[in-house]
């Protein structure tokens, strides 16, 4: 992906993020996750039903990459299974920290296979998936 | 101007964040190596002659903080780590003793953390009560709200003399005739003031102030407590240690020295106090007034081009120091600051540490500009320059 593409998706799911909202029924497991060093600070809601993702939604603040991470995630991550949805958080653990990852699972979410470069910035992208993760981690056990 | 002065200046950046920590000049930094090159030694233990140097040059600060604030007596300044202690050390070294259920503080929304978590401890752990002076449409403080605020039941009046996210000059003088008038204490937080503009305690008649020296030019890890000699003889040391008690044989029977080497126990922040000697040199040298002045017109010089630019919102319009808040529309505060930041320009972002003055201007996060003499006009242009198209910045953010 060349960088302008790159930003273009970053730019339309910062400006247009998916699910921006409070969940509209309830059951939705809530968890909230910031940045510790910076501001960013997102509540993200999810509904799980029989070990599969059957929707996420957020809440918050946080900059263009944190916010567009965060779409870009829920837009890859609704109707996984619990276990699966655990593997793609790995992949782009492993991406964003310069570890070998399949590129292919992650889709869109490569538009941050550069992010490395930014060690300040890395936080931001990994932002959703830290929330979301302990959520999920505790469902696999169940 | 004097940007010579300040080696970090040689560094290509523009450096906005002053609010945050100022830049050293060479003579602060040179008299610190000296310490560490040439006279070594521990403080008050003055069996040699190097120690016995340490000691003088030590004191010597001491003294020229006590005449640059003008306090009554060299006893009346403690060496802290730095405004936070301070603070701390007068709320529960102090205050801790003498409030009772239901007494009342009074602050206001735009308090640092610093002069917010320590009252509130005092709430949670004495039954008094935190209540917040109203801020003007200016989110400025009155003496008039001052006056509104005060209950028979209020015991303390705690205050930034100027705030790090609004920048205006609260009226403590005003404040502390009403307030003693009243028997209410006044605690002034001078992190921003004292750097900026001039701070004299007995004009002002405050009853402690708490100060940093590394916002004042001087090194970090360093801060001041003044306090009225006859408070701060009540105040309780927080730290027991050496250097600070006259004898102790057993629990019953501990004498301490008296102040202020009561409340510096251990071994203190020495070089950092021995180097500040030179930033107060160089405020003295250059003027409080002149520095004051200097700062509201680099303030008023970047008001004025900001104002101009549709897309972007003054949180303070009014202010009369160097700090200017503002947002950009539609762009998270902290985009604005790695877009700055591509271009080597230092600026803050998010709430500045107070964390409750959003509930008043409904905004919270901000991209904070924090001035001092030595920025330039030609540096605020290029922040404009950036600042003016938007699109730049939403192509560049990331
Ligand atoms: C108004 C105000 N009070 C207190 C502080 C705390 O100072 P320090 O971190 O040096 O203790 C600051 C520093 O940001 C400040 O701006």
């Amino acid at each position: 992906m060349d960088d302008e593409v790159k930003r273009e998706i970053i730019l339309e799911h910062y400006q247009n993020p998916l699910h921006r909202h409070k969940p509209e029924k309830d059951g939705y497991e809530k968890v909230n996750t910031a940045n510790q060093s910076c501001i960013d600070n997102l509540d993200i809601y999810v509904d799980i039903q029989d070990k599969i993702i059957k929707d996420i939604t957020f809440t918050g603040e946080a900059c263009a990459i944190s916010i567009s991470s965060t779409s870009i995630m829920i837009q890859n991550l609704i109707g996984k299974t619990v276990k699966e949805a655990l593997e793609y958080i790995d992949n782009f653990d492993k991406m964003i920290n310069e570890k070998e990852y399949n590129a292919d699972l992650l889709k869109d979410a490569n538009v941050y296979d550069n992010i490395y470069k930014q060690n300040s910035r890395k936080s931001c992208a990994f932002l959703p998936y830290r929330g979301i993760r302990e959520i999920l981690a505790k469902y696999l056990e169940e | 101007m004097n940007r010579e002065d300040f080696p970090m200046l040689k560094n290509d950046i523009i450096y906005f964040d002053n609010g945050a920590t100022s830049l050293k000049p060479k003579t602060v930094i040179d008299k610190m190596v000296d310490y560490y090159e040439n006279y070594s030694a521990n403080a008050h233990r003055g069996d040699y002659d190097i120690s016995y140097k340490v000691d003088m040059e030590y004191e010597k600060t001491r003294d020229l903080v006590a005449k640059f604030i003008n306090a009554q007596d060299k006893e009346e300044i403690v060496f802290t780590s730095g405004t936070t202690e301070s603070l701390n050390m007068i709320a529960t070294g102090f205050f801790a003793n003498i409030i009772e259920p239901n007494d009342e503080i009074l602050i206001t929304t735009s308090e640092h953390a610093s002069n917010v978590l320590p009252w509130f401890r005092l709430e949670n752990e004495y039954g008094c009560h935190v209540k917040y002076i109203p801020l003007d449409s200016n989110y400025h403080v009155t003496l008039d709200n001052v006056k509104k605020a005060v209950t028979p039941q209020t015991k303390i009046i705690s205050l930034a003399h100027i705030t790090n996210v609004i920048g205006d000059i609260r009226p403590i003088k005003e404040i502390c005739k009403f307030a003693h008038e009243h028997d209410i204490f006044v605690v002034v937080d001078g992190a921003q003031s004292l750097p900026h503009i001039k701070v004299d305690v007995q004009d002002l008649d405050c009853d402690f102030t708490a100060f940093s020296a590394h916002k004042m030019y001087g090194p970090t890890g360093l801060g001041v407590l003044y306090g009225k000699k006859e408070l701060l003889d009540n105040l309780e040391p927080i730290n027991l240690g050496g250097g600070m008690n006259e004898s102790f044989d057993s629990p019953m029977e501990i004498i301490l020295k008296d102040v202020p080497t009561r409340l510096e126990a251990g071994t203190p922040n020495i070089a950092s106090v021995i180097a500040f000697s030179e930033s107060i040199n160089y405020l003295n040298k250059i003027g409080m007034d002149k520095i004051n002045e200097r700062e509201l017109h680099l303030r008023n010089y970047l008001v004025e081009k900001l104002v101009k630019i549709p897309h972007i919102d003054i949180i303070n319009l009014e202010a009369d120091s160097g700090i200017v808040t503002f947002n950009v529309n539609d762009i998270f505060a902290q985009d604005v600051a790695y877009y700055l930041n591509k271009y080597n320009i230092c600026v803050r972002a998010g709430n500045h540490c107070a964390k409750i003055l959003k509930n008043n201007t409904n905004v919270n996060n901000t991209i904070r500009v924090s001035l001092a003499f030595y920025n330039t006009e030609s540096e605020i242009d290029m922040l404009i320059e950036l600042l003016k198209d938007k699109d730049k910045i939403m192509k560049e953010m990331i």
